[in-house]
């Protein structure tokens, strides 16, 4: 019998990985293309050498960034689909200060990236505060912040921060070298600084949900908002530090973005990627540590898509269709293994879906 | 028997191994890297057409493309990445089809000094700017926004005309410039009306297109030029919203027209009220450029691709173009090939070869600066700040409305 749920575990597991590489290559097949060369072209374009490989992880550092950032919000229970806006937030106050602060490389570059965590922290804690305050879900208000965030940043590129020769909404001036981060060398340029930010707030999180009492009222919080407060969890509290976290992060993945991916702030600079990990912790189940790996596989299929366009003239959101598929036939794998699975007293294989803090409960606070 | 069928077998594998390597050798890659979409029908199609006569007219030539490369539609890519990936696939010349790619260009090449990069509408390679493995290429497109001009200015009932705009840089302003003097022209000279009377109002979105959210919306700015009393709507953008409203407004019975821009087929979408494309033939030029490369003969190069005179619609001589489009009458027609006439016999005389015509003084900016006085003409490019010129123009010019610079 235990042997029998167990391979009914593994095969559901492996479940997502093989439905949505098949429809992918019966998608690529329909097109009229060889699916064996779509996957060898998409490995090649990620890991071909160590210039592929950096490419995959510069997208996977902001990538990863938003993820576990939104690890934080999930266990507390609340949808932060304002994560976008708070990488935007990140990247303005970023480019502010490589465009105005005239300062040596040292300090430059950590007072960019405190700034970029506090331009994200605050347009977090607005969604925070509409939703523990207010009342205002924060789907609806990290939507309206999204759009705000994006209007802000092109106002400044357009407006305040144009090129000398006019303006457009085409990118900043390009910021000058002491402002951008170094990359590790030239064939593997990535930021070793971001790397280590990445590793710190990955095993950050991880330890902070475990080990802490933070963690444990934001789980608490999580599972059951007006419980906890009940048992005396400061749930109002905890939800705000949770946005406050996922915003700093995200701030970071945004001054990414602009301190070393295009050297300027540029319009849509966060590129749906904090989207993208929305779609990540969706996958993983919430759980810290498998973020970054299911993060670098999304790195690895989108930038080696790159390479399909170029070989095979497919259109490289056939990446976006796998991923599409790889979420949804995971939820449903998901859902399948919770029916299939016999009760137990602490479920080990997945933290339960988020449940959003009554309003009267966060009111209380 | 056998042994000569096995003697004419391995005979004919040998031949066949001494061709390979030839064929091999004679092929020549290069990249194509797209801001939009390869059929737009616009800007970035017109590029993706050139490649691929490129690939018809130069013996071994190969084209690899990008298409949609912006933080919006490929936010895990950079130009990096895509030259990265073209050049291992055997690249040896990237076209970086766009002013957007001009820094990025330059920043890259750099990392492939054994790589040429073609920046279009760039001009670091005048400016001397330029590492010394980019070069830029650029259609005299100003010819074509001339025409277009008095396309509008002949048909025009209502005497306000509205020009698209992109996002405002030195390439944007001539270009509406362009087109406005164009109007002005045969306004007075066809239809005998005061030029001073005319409306010509541009409005930019911000981007060669829309991008939700981030632009104007140019569907809804085209509508605007026409609720605001506009009857002709000139394209400054790579794509085709302008001529697509004007022909849903034509068939709800509204006497409108549209010019749209970059793509010869670009009429296609509403031919009735169309009243021509100004566009590029990339192809010609860039068959050049590539030739010279095959054979290592490509020297850096700010590039301008020109109209052929003798048939400015020539796909195998003319850089630039201008095809007239249906919606233009039988008597606007004929006074557009007289325009067309002088403007020919105006850049055929040598003492012109330095301008453009209609581009002589007087003429001011907006702000009333006098940038070439009467009987001067101003010339096509001069040292950015040294001089005025239409390449470097500073200003939309007086009597046009909407803004010079974004506020």
């Amino acid at each position: 019998m235990k042997s029998q749920t167990l391979t009914a575990q593994a095969a559901l597991t492996a479940l997502p990985i093989i439905l949505s590489l098949a429809i992918t290559a019966l998608l690529v097949m329909a097109v009229g293309a060889d699916p064996r060369e779509v996957f060898t072209l998409v490995w090649e374009g990620a890991f071909r050498d160590l210039r592929a490989v950096g490419q995959v992880v510069n997208f996977w550092i902001p990538l990863t960034l938003c993820s576990i950032g939104l690890v934080v919000t999930f266990t507390a229970g609340l949808w932060n689909i304002g994560v976008e806006g708070q990488m935007i937030l990140g990247a303005v106050f970023a480019s502010w200060a490589a465009l105005t602060l005239d300062l040596p490389a040292p300090i430059l570059v950590p007072v960019e990236i405190l700034l970029a965590m506090l331009g994200g922290a605050l347009w977090a804690l607005l969604v925070g505060v509409l939703k523990v305050r207010l009342g205002v879900h924060e789907i609806f208000g990290g939507v309206a912040l999204n759009a705000l965030a994006n209007v802000i940043a092109i106002y400044l590129i357009s407006g305040p921060w144009q090129p000398p020769e006019g303006g457009s909404v085409r990118a900043t001036p390009p910021f000058p070298a002491p402002a951008l981060l170094p990359p590790l060398s030239d064939t593997f340029k990535v930021s070793l600084l971001a790397l280590v930010i990445v590793v710190v707030a990955v095993v950050g999180v991880w330890l902070a949900l475990r080990g802490t009492r933070w963690g444990l009222q934001l789980k608490a919080t999580g599972k059951n908002a007006r419980s906890a407060m009940l048992l005396g969890v400061p749930t109002g509290r905890s939800a705000l530090s949770a946005f406050i976290v996922c915003g700093m992060l995200a701030g970071i993945a945004g001054s990414y973005r602009v301190l070393f991916t295009y050297n300027s702030l540029r319009p849509g600079v966060s590129g749906g990627i904090g989207f993208l990990g929305l779609l990540v912790v969706l996958l993983v189940a919430n759980r810290a540590l498998w973020a970054p790996l299911v993060a670098f596989a999304f790195a690895a299929v989108l930038g080696g898509s790159a390479r399909l366009k170029i070989a095979l003239q497919l259109d490289a959101s056939l990446a976006g269709v796998l991923q599409g598929f790889l979420v949804l036939t995971a939820l449903l794998s998901n859902g399948l293994r919770a029916r299939l699975a016999p009760p137990t007293p602490i479920s080990m294989i997945e933290e339960p879906a988020p449940q959003p803090i009554p309003a009267e409960a966060a009111h209380e606070q | 028997m056998a042994r000569k069928i096995l003697l004419a077998l391995t005979l004919v594998f040998v031949c066949g191994l001494a061709i390979a390597p030839t064929v091999a050798q004679d092929e020549f890659i290069f990249g194509m890297v797209l801001v939009g979409p390869f059929n737009d029908r616009g800007w970035s199609q017109a590029h993706y057409e050139g490649g691929q006569y490129v690939e018809q007219n130069v013996p071994g030539a190969k084209m690899l493309y990008f298409e949609k490369l912006n933080p919006a539609d490929a936010p895990e890519t950079t130009l990096r990445d895509v030259v990265t990936n073209m050049v291992d696939k055997g690249a040896q010349l990237i076209f970086t089809a766009s002013d957007e790619f001009e820094e990025d260009t330059a920043e890259v090449a750099k990392e492939f000094p054994d790589v040429i990069f073609i920046n279009v509408s760039g001009d670091d390679a005048y400016a001397g700017t330029a590492p010394a493995n980019v070069g830029n290429v650029m259609g005299t497109i100003e010819w074509g926004k001339l025409i277009a001009g008095c396309a509008a200015g002949l048909t025009t009932e209502t005497g306000s005309i509205g020009y698209l705009g992109p996002l405002i840089n030195f390439e944007t302003r001539r270009l509406a410039a362009s087109a406005y003097l164009g109007a002005r022209y045969c306004y007075e000279n066809y239809r005998g009306l005061d030029p001073d009377n005319l409306k010509f109002t541009v409005t930019w979105i911000g981007f060669w297109f829309n991008i939700p959210g981030v632009t104007l919306d140019p569907t809804e700015v085209t509508n605007s030029f026409f609720d605001s009393g506009a009857d002709v709507v000139i394209s400054g953008i790579d794509t085709t919203e302008g001529i697509v409203v004007a022909g849903q407004r034509a068939k709800q019975g509204e006497k409108v027209w549209s010019i749209p821009y970059d793509y010869v087929g670009a009429c296609e979408e509403a031919p009735e009220i169309c009243l021509g494309v100004p566009y590029f033939h990339w192809g010609p030029g860039y068959a050049q450029i590539v030739a010279a490369a095959k054979n290592g003969a490509y020297q850096q190069e700010w590039t301008l691709l020109n109209p052929d005179w003798t048939d400015i619609n020539n796909p195998d001589t003319s850089g630039v173009g201008f095809v007239k489009g249906a919606g233009l009458s039988e008597a606007n027609a004929a006074s557009l090939d007289d325009f067309i006439a002088k403007a020919a016999a105006f850049a055929q005389d040598e003492a012109n070869a330095d301008t453009i015509f209609l581009w002589q003084g007087p003429l001011k900016y907006q702000d009333g600066t006098e940038i070439a006085a009467a009987g001067e003409a101003l010339p096509y490019i001069a040292p950015l700040g040294e001089a005025p010129s239409i390449w470097y123009l500073d200003q939309l010019l007086e009597g046009m409305t909407g803004p010079s610079k974004q506020e």
